[in-house]
């Protein structure tokens, strides 16, 4: 008989494999660890997890039946069986444009940035001291969009391009009050799916719009409040548009531009030509076309629509000791501050891939830009000479990278014939086909493609010879005069090690999950593991264009089936449409399909939406936006649903009941006994249920909320599916429905299939342009869910359970846990009541924020919910250790303001006000505080072996927010601040 | 002899004849925190009760100000867009938002007096 040598007994090879291996790498507390914390729970009798979910979950709600998703397997056959999945798709040549682009994203930053978890596990940089660098990276961003596009003032991104002129649509709207007028002109040569996106929104805003011909349909038209045009067209027509903007401004409406960065590069800029607002996507420069995204669009317009400009505005400031400081400007303008008052669908970026965007311009610098640029538009050149000369028509003669041919009754037969050569061209009518070239494009393409027009004649031509015949194409007055991207950041990096050390430099600034534990009440930030990442990257996911032929994208095909069944199986729903890009939008979506199911049962009248007054702000922002009327429900003091104030308002409204909104586990923290009554109560109104998504990860395999009584829900998969923050985006926020609103979910104009239940209804409109969102970070979920097995994912929601209670009980002690629910414990994050400090200390939250800095920790979700508190969610994925340590800190920073309690520390001047504490204090010559350095930097000791030394102190909001400046500042600036 | 007025939305109104002079209280500056904008309205502008007048922003928080009363905007604050902090310092005084001609000094029977309204606030609170 064999030993096994480690243990003293044999152990099967079933065992000795570990297929489930992953659950301990993604799962934090080991099985001791467990045991211990539980041991440490004031309520009775849970001696292990199960026990502990009984005592904290309601029985009512809870799922009888084990997950049907298949079980874990290791993370190498994960890689392999993706690697298969990849396989299938079949990465073409794209030559088919419409906003979408081969690009190539510059090794450095591919290894730097997008597969350096530094930059993509980090949060949404609200704490600004700890997010220096991601700031920075994105101020190049909006530096670079505002000297490409000529305008005033940039955002840090919006989702895409079709929802960024959208979003320009309500904001040019908004802006011009003194124009009463509810049309809105879209010039034809735009993007389909930029139409139709704008369709939907329109719709629901109560606006109209009006397509036609800029140059030839605008005049006659009556009163418009604004106009859409596109430069260079979706026909890719380039074009002088200053005529059609000139003629809304007449109308004393404004002008919008969508446009592309790369051509804009060449071209003479929007705002030269009087452009009020400029939108358009940053893909191409440096971000997979990822069969739809993520990608970053771009949005900029004039300082004195900078107060309704949507999105998120970096800004600079200057810190507590007067250097300059990057923050988030104008938060106020924000979708979840505005609630019910917000004209906006958007609440997070795309950061990650806006950095991405800046880091290419940074990279490539003016020159190379130029080339790149130049480069391209060569190859346009020469297709058009080429395919002239094979006696095909060339629609426009002015382009800059894309041309519509002219080959009647041939468009998809020529189509199908470049298929057969591995490129794929688009169709736009059976006439006319489009060929676009990007920075991937090769002199073979060229050639295979003359081949595919002509066997014989366009083999004979030559690449080289058209070369040297080709040029002029655009008119000396739409080439752009001036030099671009002047700043000194966009003239210092072109060399790999300058670059690498600058993106590393840049990561140094910031706090994410590479150093500590980011514990945001609400967010989620758990591990993104390496080998769900991995394939985000690969070129059969990356590199796939979104109306790509369904034959080309079987791999995505089966990754989004397998998906979908595996997400209505843990949420209890039938149906997912993946197209919503983030959360807000999936909110917004969701609320359109219960719209839309109202009114196809002839009760388009519901508009009323109940929601409960402790809801994120994205709620009743969307509602207003899908077009409902918010009613609020009170809350009970222990922020629970006050379901007799909820009873009556169902009554109340029961002949115009549209949905109640709620989220569950509620806002507060808290799994409310009643939910299941509140959902009875709206549904016998009338009324649809919408649960909030947001805190799915203390309900996965527990509880269902298509079980427990909801209709509709959005999933954060950037939150519970592993999907990484970015910095503050990319998010993903699929929704998940019952069968009866399955009809509803969004079709696409472009993109068949998309809702395969869309025959039995009336699906509501495209809200992003691509027809599954951001399809190349769904391997992330994918393989999360593949990895953990129902086994693993319901361990994963249960220690995400305990992780919160043992953070709870162990800061009880010394501050006050706001709410709890049944048996006294938390769902899967607790708020801490910091407002007493206040009175006692002068400390307000914000001191402890800035405090947790200098101990290297990313402070807790700030002041909401409920104002003056701490909303801590630790997730599965942090060890006890990490606990521990957080924990460490926050009884050390009691400590702290319970000496400014008793008096021993000053109440202005002490650790906290002053925090955080930066190298420049330390090496300062005179040390005039009345406290020690080592209080001030290393409060704890163990802080002494690994410090995170924040580049700025604490960041001055005010400031930022009276004097706004969102460009790059002098380099000077820095120089003289660093002295 | 003038006469202030309080609304529930928090503003101000101190009347003298018809003309009314309207800026926000106190104690919605101190709930608002440091004011980094103010927008104000266009004078001419006629303005229901009631009426959104324009609006004031902090860094954490951005309310409407609405009309107390009807009537025609006769003059407005043009200091605050260049010093909106003045809102913290002088609410009740130098950081006055418009001044409107009303049109029914009835509708001032609708309005707080200095008392009524500090106890409005006390049970805000």
């Amino acid at each position: 008989m064999s030993i096994d040598w480690q243990h003293g007994e044999r152990l099967t090879l079933e065992a000795l494999e570990v297929r489930d291996d992953f659950l301990r790498r993604h799962i934090g507390p080991t099985e001791d660890e467990v045991s211990a914390m539980l041991a440490t729970l004031a309520a009775d009798g849970v001696a292990d997890l199960d026990q502990l979910t009984d005592a904290a979950v309601p029985k009512s709600i809870r799922q009888t039946q084990e997950l049907s998703v298949p079980d874990s397997i290791s993370e190498r056959q994960t890689q392999s069986a993706l690697r298969a999945m990849a396989r299938r798709n079949k990465v073409f040549v794209s030559m088919i444009g419409a906003g979408y682009h081969g690009t190539i994203t510059p090794p450095v930053i591919l290894r730097n940035v997008l597969e350096n978890p530094g930059w993509y596990t980090a949060y949404t940089p609200y704490q600004a001291e700890v997010s220096q660098g991601r700031l920075e990276a994105l101020l190049n961003f909006q530096q670079m969009v505002v000297d490409l596009t000529g305008m005033e003032l940039a955002n840090a991104s919006l989702l895409d391009e079709a929802t960024a002129a959208a979003e320009a649509m309500a904001m040019v709207k908004r802006a011009n009050r003194k124009n009463k007028a509810e049309r809105f002109f879209v010039d034809a040569d735009v993007h389909p799916q930029t139409l139709a996106v704008l369709k939907t929104r329109a719709a629901h805003l109560g606006l109209q719009i009006v397509i036609g011909d800029a140059e030839t349909d605008l005049e006659a038209e009556g009163e418009l409040f604004g106009l859409l045009v596109q430069n260079p067209g979706t026909s890719g027509r380039l074009r002088d548009v200053s005529g059609p903007i000139a003629a809304i401004h007449a109308k004393g409406g404004l002008a919008i531009v969508a446009t592309d960065p790369m051509a804009l590069v060449l071209t003479k800029s929007p705002g030269a030509m009087g452009a009020d607002v400029v939108v358009g996507s940053a893909q191409r420069f440096g971000v997979p076309m990822g069969y739809g995204g993520p990608h970053a669009a771009f949005f900029a317009t004039r300082e004195e629509y900078k107060r309704s400009t949507p999105g998120r505005i970096i800004g600079v400031s200057v810190d507590a000791e007067g250097r300059p400081a990057l923050r988030m400007a104008l938060q106020t303008r924000e979708q979840h501050i505005r609630r019910d008052k917000a004209t906006s669908n958007i609440c997070t970026a795309q950061v990650l891939l806006a950095v991405i965007a800046g880091c290419y311009a940074v990279y490539h610098g003016p020159e190379g830009l130029n080339r790149i640029s130049g480069r391209i538009h060569r190859k346009a050149e020469i297709i058009a000479e080429g395919l002239r000369r094979l006696g095909h028509g060339v629609v426009h003669d002015c382009f800059y990278d894309t041309i519509k041919l002219s080959v009647p009754g041939q468009a998809h037969k020529l189509a199908a014939r470049a298929r057969e050569s591995r490129i794929n061209l688009r169709v736009y009518d059976p006439d006319h086909l489009g060929i676009s070239v990007d920075e991937t494009t090769k002199r073979e393409d060229l050639q295979t493609l003359f081949r595919v027009f002509s066997p014989k004649a366009g083999a004979a031509l030559s690449v080289e010879g058209l070369d040297r015949e080709v040029g002029g194409t655009i008119p000396g007055k739409l080439v752009r005069r001036g030099e671009i991207l002047t700043h000194e950041v966009f003239r210092s990096y072109h060399s790999e090690t300058e670059m690498m050390r600058y993106l590393r430099w840049l990561q140094a600034k910031d706090v994410a999950l590479d150093r500590a534990m980011i514990p945001l009440g609400s967010c989620t930030m758990k591990l993104n593991a390496a080998t769900e990442m991995i394939p985000v990257t690969w070129r059969e996911f990356a590199h796939l264009h979104p109306f790509a032929p369904l034959d080309q994208a079987q791999g995505y095909q089966q990754l989004l089936e397998e998906l979908e069944a595996w997400l209505a199986d843990i949420t209890g729903y039938e149906a997912i449409s993946f197209m919503p890009n983030a959360g807000s939008q999936g909110e917004y979506t969701g609320l359109l399909v219960i719209r839309q199911y109202h009114a196809s049962r002839g009760e388009g009248h519901r508009k009323i939406c109940l929601i409960p007054s402790s809801a994120h702000g994205t709620n009743p922002a969307s509602a207003v936006m899908a077009g409902l009327e918010v009613v609020v429900v009170e809350c009970d003091h222990q922020g629970n649903v006050d379901v007799a104030d909820l009873k009556t308002k169902a009554e109340k409204h029961a002949d115009d009941l549209a949905a109640i909104m709620i989220t569950y586990p509620s806002t507060h923290g808290v799994f409310e006994e009643k939910v299941s009554e509140i959902c009875d109560i709206v549904h016998a109104h009338g009324g649809q249920v919408y649960v909030d998504g947001a805190n799915l990860n203390a309900m996965v395999g527990i509880c269902r909320p298509g079980d427990f009584g909801a209709d509709v829900s959005h999933l954060n998969l950037h939150k519970t599916f592993c999907i990484p923050h970015g910095g503050g985006g990319p998010g993903m926020g699929p929704i998940g429905v019952k069968r009866h609103l399955a009809p509803f979910l969004p079709e696409h104009p472009l993109v068949d299939g998309v809702n395969p239940a869309a025959h039995e209804g009336q699906p509501v409109g495209p809200v992003s342009a691509a027809p599954y969102g951001s399809a190349s970070i769904l391997p992330i979920s994918w393989a999360y869910i593949r990895m953990m097995g129902p086994r693993g994912l319901k361990r994963a929601t249960q220690v995400a359970i305990l992780n919160a209670n043992y953070m709870a009980t162990r800061l009880g002690d010394h501050f006050k846990v706001l709410y709890t629910g049944r048996n006294g414990l938390v769902a899967h994050e607790c708020i801490l009541d910091c407002r007493p400090f206040e009175e006692t200390a002068g400390v307000t939250v914000e001191d402890i924020a800035k405090r947790l800095v200098d101990f290297g920790f990313h402070a807790p979700t700030m002041s909401w919910p409920v104002p003056g508190t701490l909303m801590i969610e630790p997730t599965e994925s942090e060890s006890k250790r990490e606990l521990d340590r957080f924990c460490d800190a926050m009884i050390q920073i009691r400590e702290e303001i319970a000496a400014i309690e008793r008096g021993d520390a000053d109440r202005e001047n002490n650790l906290l006000k002053n925090a955080p504490h930066t190298h420049h204090l330390l090496t300062a010559e005179a040390w005039e505080r009345p406290y020690s350095k080592e209080a001030a930097f290393f409060p704890l000791k163990q802080i002494r072996e690994d410090k995170f030394w924040p580049p700025v102190a604490r960041v001055d909001n005010v400031a930022g927010d009276r004097n706004l400046i969102c460009t790059c500042p002098p380099m000077e600036d820095y120089r003289a601040a660093a002295e | 002899m003038s006469q202030i007025y309080f609304s529930e939305d928090h503003e101000w109104i101190e009347v003298e004849g018809d003309v009314g002079v309207v800026g926000i209280t106190n104690y919605a500056q101190e709930q608002l925190g440091d004011v980094v904008f103010v927008e104000t309205p266009e004078v001419g502008a006629a303005l229901d009760q009631g009426d959104e007048a324009g609006v004031v922003e902090s860094v954490k928080a951005a309310s409407e100000i609405y009309s107390p009363v009807s009537g025609e905007v006769s003059d407005v604050n043009e200091e605050l867009a260049d010093n909106p902090g003045l809102v913290n310092e002088e609410p009740e005084d130098g950081a006055w938002f418009f001044k409107i001609k009303l049109s029914d000094p009835g509708e001032l029977d609708d309005l707080m007096d200095a008392a009524a309204y500090k106890k409005f606030c006390k049970d805000q609170d």
